[in-house]
């Protein structure tokens, strides 16, 4: 790679195009806020964790929040912490990890250490089971534009088509699990794909 | 040496279960209620507040388990048994994943990796379907009240950019006013 002209250089530190490292706080507070909001774990998360991520901070590519989610699928442990723990890694190493994740977890301890004293009344309480069920309505509609936003981009050709509906049909028909049908899907990857990448 | 015990339960809890959340159910179940730690009436009690409180599953069944046996400091050290095995692993993997990602053979594998991803995130929105939209069972018919609203945010967050916290409070505020009886 040729050096970039002194003009370029001096260019980019007065006009960074990158966006700028968050600091520590700024991590631990993004997914704190994601934390706070998300109910039911997991995938209701992913298009929360998309937009804070890929579009508002732009801490990640697309590209890298579809890996993201293959490797916090295939590693164990929550996927909303492997996420944090993620992005912390990548944007600010060792302290960032623990900063986003000490963010994700925050929101949940507190409100559980707070209701475990009076959670048979809270759970009776048919206000918050109204309010649930709007939630559960609306989580809906957000993991299907989660699934139609990522898949504009990473479903495309007929191979990407085969391969996202035999794992949708694998896990929400038969049953299956997610890793076993991760680890498949990278193997087709590997026997389709090996010749023509790079 | 509760403590001790409490945080090795957790940690061999986050170190076995993959995909996180539900899948950590029967272990849960065997390690807590066959210690005697808990009853199987508190597990029950403890999955519905977790579904009913924001946040990672996981961290809310270990809190919750931490606050009924030892108060906060428990809690505290459940947490830390739950989250330190994600920690330790993602970390090295996210470091080794800058270097690898133009590797040719990674590439291949994870672009047939990406769009089982896509299938995986709609098989997560047909289960969680299931439970929003059929909330008295699948045989009591759709709920057409949660349908609407699904829509309604469906098409706010696709054609006006409605921002997904944004979607969450207001569908939680919908709920309490149609299903509420206010």
């Amino acid at each position: 790679m040729p050096a970039p002209s002194p003009f370029l250089t001096r260019f980019l530190e007065v006009f960074p195009v990158d966006c700028p490292k968050p600091s520590l706080f700024e991590l631990f507070w993004s997914t704190f806020c994601i934390g706070a909001v998300t109910f039911g774990g997991g995938y209701a998360m992913i298009p929360v964790l998309e937009q804070t991520f890929v579009s508002k901070k732009g801490w990640l590519s697309e590209e890298e929040m579809m890996d993201l989610l293959a490797i916090a699928e295939m590693t164990p442990g929550p996927i909303a912490i492997n996420a944090s723990t993620y992005v912390g890694t990548k944007m600010a190493g060792l302290p960032g990890a623990v900063s986003a994740t000490l963010g994700m977890v925050m929101p949940s301890f507190l409100i559980i250490a707070i209701i475990s004293g009076f959670y048979l009344q809270f759970k009776s309480n048919p206000t918050v089971g109204a309010a649930l069920l709007g939630i559960r309505a609306g989580v809906t509609a957000l993991v299907v534009s989660a699934a139609l936003k990522l898949g504009k981009k990473a479903v495309r050709r007929p191979a990407d088509w085969a391969l996202c509906l035999l794992a949708f049909a694998a896990v929400g028909f038969f049953g299956l699990s997610a890793i076993l049908v991760i680890v498949a899907a990278g193997l087709c990857g590997y026997v389709l794909y090996r010749k023509r990448e790079g | 040496m509760l403590f001790l015990t409490l945080f090795l339960i957790f940690f061999e809890i986050g170190i076995v279960t993959f995909g996180g959340g539900y899948a950590m159910i029967p272990l849960i179940q065997t390690k807590l209620v066959g210690g005697g730690f808990l009853s199987l009436e508190e597990i029950t009690d403890m999955i519905a507040i977790s579904e009913m409180t924001p946040g990672p599953f996981a961290v809310n069944m270990a809190t919750f388990t931490g606050m009924k046996l030892g108060g906060l400091p428990a809690a505290a050290v459940c947490t830390l048994g739950v989250v330190l095995p994600s920690l330790l692993i993602i970390m090295l993997v996210a470091t080794v994943s800058s270097r690898m990602q133009e590797n040719k053979t990674v590439k291949a594998v994870m672009r047939g990796i990406h769009p089982a991803v896509v299938g995986l995130i709609a098989a997560a929105a047909l289960s969680i379907g299931k439970t929003a939209l059929f909330p008295m069972g699948l045989a009591a018919g759709i709920s057409l009240s949660s349908l609407a609203l699904a829509l309604l945010c469906l098409f706010s967050i696709k054609k006006c950019g409605l921002n997904p916290v944004v979607a969450i409070v207001a569908s939680g505020v919908a709920g309490i006013f149609l299903f509420g009886g206010i």
